[in-house]
């Protein structure tokens, strides 16, 4: 203890900190009188703000269209129908459905019927889908390609909600369609990916009809794993001719690292 | 029936009581959502200023959603005291307000109406109050209720501990306790949100705060926050359950949403009971509700989220729970947009909720798509406890690192403490000083006072 840290009486540590390495949770913070001392009021300040951040900074389209090209994807941008993030967040109907602009070029792109399609969506952090995305469809593509799924282009939709996928799928009439997507960020984790799957996707799917991998981002689930998780449910998806509650993941004990 | 008013040379014309209703509300993302909200200000006000003139006893000849398709209309309809009511019975819903801010109500009159007051009524006269009146009425209203300790004393707040852990790890979710427990926190209860949906696993952690609790014979109850259906069953294999915890909704269908109805919250509220764990009182139910459930599982009837908020506080008070919280602003921007639209949902709920007899808590909270900040938290958090909420969170740090959002810390309600001179549980605070964590007068002692639980934190590392 420095002379200068003898003087800050007013400032109580927790005697406790050992507890701290048991648990991510903010323990142990100690206090002024009954208060936030200032170093943890910051921290926290600057979680939040890269938070906000990851909510709101747009999905750079054309950086992660080459990110996309470049990794030998065919790629194509679209829009929802929330024309900014500020109704985005208001209207999630609005997310859910393409615009008109997006749905006519859409329908003029060639198919490939019964394919596995791709929709890359900010969700709410395209710092999520920026950081995660191409890798992990860098690690899904072998695998799907074993399994025998025709190609869809990569489809990039900015303003995305979840089912956004479902009327992108139906127009490249996908047998399957996986939507990567930005997760709600946490404090902690501003860049956390989410992956749902959904078989025959057309527009009114219910949310009981996909399967979900959450939390996708290197302190979460990692993306290798994530990535035969996927090709599991896959697999299962098309032997059940389904997805949602009646397709378990059952993977874990299978896909052990 | 149609409700018309004139405002100079213009007519406003309402279809119908819950048209009226959600034109009344004050501005929130949902209800605009829904295609239910006000079109301008001037409709809101007018909206207001009809609603005004409408008698109590309207909300008893009509429902806003039908008894025979319903069944939260029909336990509205059929509990309804009518006696307790009798002094009400020739009131406008203006009238009701004034009534309220009235010397007239005071707490024991307000207690002997409650049975008399619906949800529709509560909801309706909440549109016409400020928020300072939503805090007076609210003030009046007492709510006491008892398992191991007694909540919602005059002048005393209690904490929900809630130490979650994003995989449920055991020695994770007890340094949190303890933390909280060394902050003075746990008073209303201390309750996990699972992580996981697995018997087993929840039967784990209901076992370890158990353990903690019954270690330290802390006049406490504790509580895993998983599905109804999932307690009854672990109160059938022999787990130790203090309180059946559910969320719930004020439809029929949004409950449906939920895997839950009547006879099954009748059933658990059953269960709990005959375990008969309960020391000083055998108020066995912990509910959450939270504005735009029913849109969001779109089973809202067009009726707008407070009215539907307010309505599920009719199937909580129908149990006799020990805690009801409103999660205020978990549910995203969809449905409360702003800091200002939090707060408001906040204080009407609480008032609702008390108005309606309830032991009303709230969590005091936003999520990072919200457009909402620590500043906000620190303002409903204030404006309630001058309200006299029953209880708030106690997250560390207000960083709930399962369920991803901000809540209120530790540090949050000591400093409503010292600001408002708020005591815990008695209970509690006679533990508190017993264990060394405070003195007499509630405060804390300095950090490591307290020698039996400074052991169990090195046992755990």
């Amino acid at each position: 203890m420095s002379e200068h840290d003898a003087e800050r009486q007013w400032l109580q540590a927790d005697p406790w900190a050992h507890l701290a390495q048991l648990t991510p949770a903010r323990i142990a913070l100690g206090r002024c009188g009954v208060s936030m001392p200032t170093d943890e009021t910051l921290r926290f300040s600057l979680a939040h703000a890269q938070a906000r951040d990851a909510v709101h900074t747009p999905l750079a389209m054309d950086d992660m269209a080459r990110a996309c090209v470049d990794a030998g994807f065919d790629t194509l941008c679209v829009a929802s129908r929330a024309p900014n993030r500020d109704v985005y967040l208001q209207r999630p109907d609005w997310g859910r459905r393409l615009d008109d602009d997006s749905a006519a070029r859409l329908s003029a792109c060639p198919v490939a019927p019964g394919g596995l399609a791709f929709v890359i969506g900010d969700g709410l952090s395209a710092l999520a889908v920026a950081r995660h995305a191409v890798p992990f469809l860098l690690a899904a593509r072998p695998l799907a390609d074993a399994q025998g799924w025709p190609r869809c282009p990569v489809v990039l939709a900015s303003q995305a909600r979840v089912a956004l996928g479902d009327e992108i799928g139906a127009l490249l009439q996908a047998r399957v369609v996986v939507v990567l997507i930005g997760e709600r960020p946490g404090l902690s984790s501003p860049d956390s990916m989410g992956l749902y799957l959904t078989y025959t996707p057309r527009i009114g799917r219910l949310d009981a009809e996909r399967n979900c991998i959450s939390n996708i981002r290197p302190e979460g689930l990692a993306v290798p794993l994530a990535a035969r998780k996927l090709a599991w449910m896959l697999n299962r998806s098309r032997e059940l001719g389904c997805s949602g509650v009646r397709l378990k993941d059952d993977s874990d004990g299978l896909l052990a690292p | 029936m149609a409700y018309t008013y004139t405002l100079g040379m213009r007519r406003y014309g309402f279809p119908d009581l819950k048209t009226l209703l959600a034109r009344a509300t004050p501005p929130r993302a949902g209800d605009r959502l829904a295609g239910i909200a006000a079109e301008s200000a001037e409709e809101r006000v007018v909206a207001r200023m009809c609603l005004a003139e409408v008698p109590l006893a309207d909300f008893l000849a009509q429902a806003l959603i039908p008894y025979e398709s319903d069944e939260v209309t029909r336990l509205i309809v059929d509990t309804h005291d009518r006696a307790a009511f009798a002094p009400m019975s020739h009131l406008t819903v203006g009238d009701f307000r004034n009534w309220l801010l009235s010397d007239a109500a005071d707490s024991a009159m307000l207690a002997r109406v409650a049975p008399g007051i619906t949800p529709e009524m509560a909801a309706a006269v909440c549109k016409l109050m400020r928020n300072q009146d939503l805090i007076l009425v609210a003030s009046k209203c007492r709510v006491v209720t008892r398992f191991r300790d007694t909540i919602g004393l005059p002048g005393r707040l209690a904490v929900r501990l809630q130490p979650n852990h994003p995989t449920d790890d055991a020695r994770g979710i007890a340094a949190s306790v303890l933390d909280g427990l060394l902050y003075g926190a746990g008073d209303a209860v201390i309750g996990i949100n699972p992580a996981s949906d697995s018997l087993a696993a929840i039967h784990d952690l209901l076992r370890l705060l158990d353990d903690v609790r019954g270690r330290f014979d802390i006049p406490t109850q504790t509580c895993v926050l998983t599905h109804v259906t999932n307690t009854l069953a672990l109160i059938g294999r022999g787990a130790p359950v203090d309180l059946v915890f559910q969320s719930i909704a004020g439809t029929e269908a949004a409950n449906a949403g939920f895997g839950i109805n009547l006879a099954l919250l009748a059933e658990a509220h059953a269960a709990a009971q005959a375990l008969g764990r309960g020391t000083v009182g055998d108020n066995v139910m912990y509910f959450e509700t939270g504005q735009g459930s029913a849109l969001s599982a779109n089973a809202h009837h067009g009726v707008d989220q407070q009215t539907c908020e307010a309505r599920a506080y009719a199937v909580a008070r129908h149990f006799r729970p020990l805690l009801v919280n409103t999660v205020v602003g978990f549910i995203g921007p969809e449905y409360l947009y702003d800091g200002k639209e939090i707060i408001r949902a906040g204080l009407e709920d609480h008032f609702c909720g008390k108005l309606l007899g309830l032991p009303m808590g709230c969590d005091v909270c936003y999520t990072n798509h919200a457009e909402a900040d620590q500043d906000d938290m620190d303002n409903l958090l204030t404006l309630l406890g001058a309200a006299g909420v029953n209880f708030i969170m106690g997250v560390p740090g207000a960083d709930d690192i399962m369920l991803n959002y901000q809540s209120t810390s530790f540090h949050d309600a000591l400093y409503l403490r010292q600001v408002l001179g708020l005591k815990r549980a008695p209970e509690f605070d006679a533990w508190l000083e017993r264990m060394q964590l405070a003195g007499a007068d509630g405060r804390l002692l300095p950090p490591g006072a307290s020698a039996a639980l400074m052991d169990m934190t090195r046992a755990l590392t």
